[in-house]
């Protein structure tokens, strides 16, 4: 245990023997989802706008569902690189950024 | 006018939220972190990465099972939501037959998925059963055990049969809540028989046909035990749908990385699928 560099590869990917299998990577990715989730909450209550609006796709959508859109958006752009091009996957973490910003702006 | 602002009210949501955390989240939080490890059991992991997504996307195996199950279920979605609007137009609205006909089409609900599946699986047999017997007797080569065309005959069969009355039952409830007065109107007016339907009936059961399809296009995407019980996934991997091929893997090869991983797509595929049946379906609503 003592080895292991604090933050490198094998910290973050280290199972550490709990219940439901965790990892530390797998800790960050859903404390990600919950810090998403949490911060619409807190843009709402300092920016209210969040009714629905009509954007490019001619769907009515509020903070929420873009929200939802864009993370399902990027599931399914990181299973369309890993299917034709495989690893690494640095472009299609860019690609669902500017997919994140589009879905905000524009839809 | 004061409202009292209470937001205390959603304490009352706590139990169910506890609830679906137990029986939902946390299995499928569960399945994301066995997703990227390898385990051979004893609870002892080893980080594999998203070796297993490459894997499973990459799959033959994969690719046919996901290529049967959207066959499976937009054939039996073809099927079931004209069928079931044609036989909701065609039962009675009063008098003593409705009854009589709402408790035959509510029957096949009330059966249990894998008595449907027994049942079929009897009344299909080529040398005793009534339906197989039958088309043999007719001259048909059927045998579901054996042709792959015949298995997936029965199988949509026994899909309409079940759950057509699932859509017969809300397209009815949608018909029945149409005010007589747009029928004298109709009248009237002198449209015909296909104008009725076209603006008045399809436009009034919109909103429950919405529920009907979204309800059986999730149920269909998800079925497991009707066709476990009935081809057990054969002739060969023909009847194999997507369940089915997730639990070969998951319990009969014991593989708990990829399955975890199929299912997280397989789980993708639906809410994507949901999503923009829901959307399409609602959006002239919000338009008008």
């Amino acid at each position: 245990m003592q080895d292991i560099v604090l933050f490198s590869q094998a910290w973050w990917t280290e199972p550490l023997g709990t219940w439901m299998a965790w990892t530390r990577a797998t800790i960050a990715f859903f404390l990600f989802i919950v810090a998403a989730i949490g911060s619409m909450g807190v843009w709402e209550y300092y920016s209210p706008g969040g009714a629905p609006r009509r954007g490019v796709f001619a769907i009515d959508t509020t903070r929420g569902d873009r929200l939802f859109l864009s993370l399902l958006g990027s599931a399914f752009i990181f299973m369309a690189w890993l299917y034709v091009f495989g690893t690494p996957l640095w472009w299609p973490l860019g690609i669902c950024g500017l997919w994140t910003i589009f879905t905000f702006r524009y839809v | 006018m004061n409202k009292t602002v209470n937001q205390k009210a959603w304490f009352l949501v706590l139990p169910v939220l506890v609830l679906v955390a137990f029986n939902a989240i946390v299995p499928l939080i569960t399945v994301v972190n066995y997703s990227v490890q390898e385990t051979f059991g004893n609870n002892v992991f080893f980080w594999s990465g998203i070796t297993w997504f490459e894997d499973v996307l990459r799959s033959p195996r994969f690719h046919a099972s996901l290529g049967r199950q959207l066959t499976f279920t937009f054939t039996i979605l073809a099927i079931e939501v004209p069928l079931g609007v044609l036989i909701a137009l065609a039962m009675p609205r009063k008098g003593i037959w409705v009854s009589v006909c709402l408790v035959l089409m509510a029957m096949p609900l009330l059966i249990p998925w894998n008595v449907v599946g027994a049942m079929w699986n009897i009344f299909a047999l080529p040398e005793i059963g009534l339906l197989g017997k039958t088309l043999n007797a007719m001259g048909f080569d059927y045998n579901y055990t054996r042709q792959p065309g015949d298995a997936w005959f029965t199988l949509i069969l026994m899909d309409v049969w079940h759950w057509t009355s699932l859509v017969v039952l809300l397209a009815y409830a949608g018909l029945v809540s149409i005010p007589d007065a747009y029928y004298q109107a109709a009248k009237i007016d002198g449209a015909s028989s296909w104008a009725i339907f076209r603006y008045i009936q399809l436009p009034k059961m919109k909103r429950v046909l919405t529920i009907a399809i979204l309800l059986r296009f999730m149920d269909s995407f998800n079925i497991y035990t009707e066709p476990s019980v009935l081809t057990g996934g054969g002739p060969g991997n023909s009847t194999t749908l997507l369940s089915i091929d997730l639990v070969k893997i998951a319990l009969g090869q014991f593989d708990l990385g990829p399955a975890a991983a199929m299912s997280l797509i397989y789980f993708l595929v639906i809410l994507l699928l949901s999503w923009i049946f829901y959307t399409v379906m609602t959006r002239d609503e919000a338009n008008q």
